[in-house]
């Protein structure tokens, strides 16, 4: 018995979904946590520890570079993949709609984030 | 009946596919004592209070997998799940949820025997083998790659505990994925490249969203998520690999 | 003639009906923190490049309370992705051998609970380090 079986192009998206997953796990709690409240609320880190000198010269730095480009990408894209099959989760089998509006989405946040790090340079 | 016979009811999800337009519940009350499992809670109702209910059993002792059932809303099966563990509440049963009901608790089982089918659940020879040559033999480590996997008995448990399944029914799904699994990572085997093709359709495993309730549910130890997880973990490399090293299993 | 008519049950709110399933929605739900935060970081990362004034307007709208009730709120959401995610790893993961034996499931998820720490500690004290 062999219907004409259809190979899935899902591993592309469950691999970023993955590479993503496991970076969140990693870092996302302590990243949430320095960026969204240890320096707006004056805690633990010195105040000017994101000061525009300092995150301006690790965004030029290429390995900074590479770390902001893969935490917002992968952020992205980890999140695009479980939100698309949340969707048919519950009922909304939008196909096609729901995946180009969610990979879409995931998609157009990479280009604009590498294309701000081009425009700040190196 | 004595005096301090205990009664527990039961409901039961019932339909007639020649009478009934949809399922309807029916409550049954069922003397019953500390032994008796839920299966027997429901041949009482059959042997005593009404012949006509449908179920489907065979052992009695968790090894055939037929009488599988959702109760209390849980795959469970019924010969080994007990009646005093919901007394003096009453207990639900329903037909393995997931499964198209064919008449009261019993379930339409052509899916899932055509995908056991697809599978080819039996060993492939790497090589052709004479009897002459004797037995094959394997190392107490090659029995241990695949050995749980060996230990399902088709009782659905995990088919009826997988959203997935139950929304793309064409889903390869749990058990029939963890049955290839204990074939392609047999020792005797040599039949991979034909299954992963299966693997990594759109019937495959990346219809698996990782919810883990199969391997819940699963009465035998099976892990069927494991099967299929770690298979994703196979797709994907024969997915970007197989340019670079073609050994089928791709189209 | 068959008599056959086989009952298909709907789907519909299938994720209510059991706490397992209850609780799985709620952690692919942390995926909207995710999605939000990565959001906020992207915002962050333009403003850097459109030079000083706009990045010290947005540390500053970042203590808005707001901001730092979202924050609260999705460090919850993703402290709960990452334990959800180790929890789940010994079901995902090809079986670990050691020494012939199998890996038991709660050796993999604190395994993955200890790399998160050590990793998360280590990007705390980089981030000192390179602010001082
Ligand atoms: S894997 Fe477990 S739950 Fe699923 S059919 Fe086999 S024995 Fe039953
Ligand atoms: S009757 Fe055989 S498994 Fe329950």
């Amino acid at each position: 018995m062999k219907p004409g079986l259809k190979r899935s192009n899902a591993p592309i998206f469950w691999a970023l979904f993955g590479a993503g997953g496991m970076l969140s796990a990693l870092l996302g709690p302590m990243l949430v946590f320095i960026t969204g409240l240890a320096i707006p609320l004056g805690i633990l880190l010195p105040a000017d520890t994101m000061s525009y000198p300092k995150m301006l010269a690790f965004a030029q730095n290429f390995i900074g570079k590479s770390f902001i480009l893969a935490i917002i990408a992968l952020f992205l894209w980890h999140a695009a993949h479980r939100i698309f099959h949340s969707l048919h989760d519950i009922g909304i089998h939008a196909g096609t709609g729901a995946k180009l509006l969610c990979y879409g989405l995931a998609m157009l946040g990479t280009v604009l984030a590498a294309y701000a790090l081009l425009v700040i340079g190196f | 009946m004595s005096e301090n016979q205990k009664v527990i009811e039961i409901e039961v999800l019932r339909y007639h596919p020649e009478k009934d337009n949809e399922p309807y519940q029916q409550v049954f009350e069922v003397p019953f004592t500390d032994d008796m499992s839920v299966l027997q809670g429901v041949q009482y109702i059959k042997d005593y209070l009404d012949g006509s209910l449908s179920f489907r059993w065979s052992c009695r002792m968790a090894i055939c997998g037929s009488c599988g059932m959702m109760i209390n809303g849980i795959p469970s099966l019924s010969c080994q799940t007990f009646l005093r563990d919901y007394y003096p509440a009453r207990v639900r049963v329903e037909a393995l949820a997931h499964f198209p009901i064919e008449r009261d608790l019993v379930i339409g089982l052509e899916g899932f025997i055509e995908k056991l089918e697809s599978i080819q659940p039996y060993i492939i020879p790497k090589e052709a083998r004479t009897l002459a040559q004797g037995e094959y033999l394997q190392t107490p480590e090659q029995l241990g790659a695949y050995e749980q996997f060996s230990s399902c008995i088709n009782c659905l448990l995990c088919y009826a505990a997988c959203p997935q399944f139950g929304l793309n029914p064409s889903f390869i799904g749990p058990a029939a994925t963890a049955l290839l699994h204990r074939y392609n990572v047999d020792s005797r085997d040599g039949g991979k490249a034909e299954r992963m093709e299966l693997i990594n359709s759109e019937q495959g495993v990346f219809n698996c969203t990782a919810v883990g309730y199969c391997s819940e549910v699963c009465p035998k130890g099976v892990d069927p998520a494991n099967a299929v997880n770690q298979n994703k973990t196979n797709s994907a490399a024969d997915y970007f690999l197989r340019f670079l090293a073609p050994k089928g299993g791709a189209k | 003639m068959s008599k056959r008519r086989p009952y298909v049950r709907s789907m519909d709110g299938w994720w209510r009906k059991n706490p397992f399933f209850v609780e799985y929605m709620i952690h692919e739900g942390t995926a909207l923190f995710v999605a939000a935060y990565a959001g906020v970081l992207l915002t962050g990362l333009w403003r850097l490049s459109q030079g000083e004034a706009a990045w010290s307007a947005w540390l500053t709208a970042l203590r808005n309370p707001w901001y730092i009730g979202f924050h609260l709120v999705a460090l919850a959401a993703i402290g709960y992705h990452t334990y959800t995610w180790f929890k789940i790893m010994p079901r995902t993961m090809p079986p670990v051998i050691v020494g012939g034996q199998r890996l038991p499931g709660w050796v993999i998820t604190a395994g993955g609970l200890a790399a998160a720490a050590v990793a998360s500690l280590g990007l705390l004290a980089l981030v000192w380090g390179m602010a001082r």
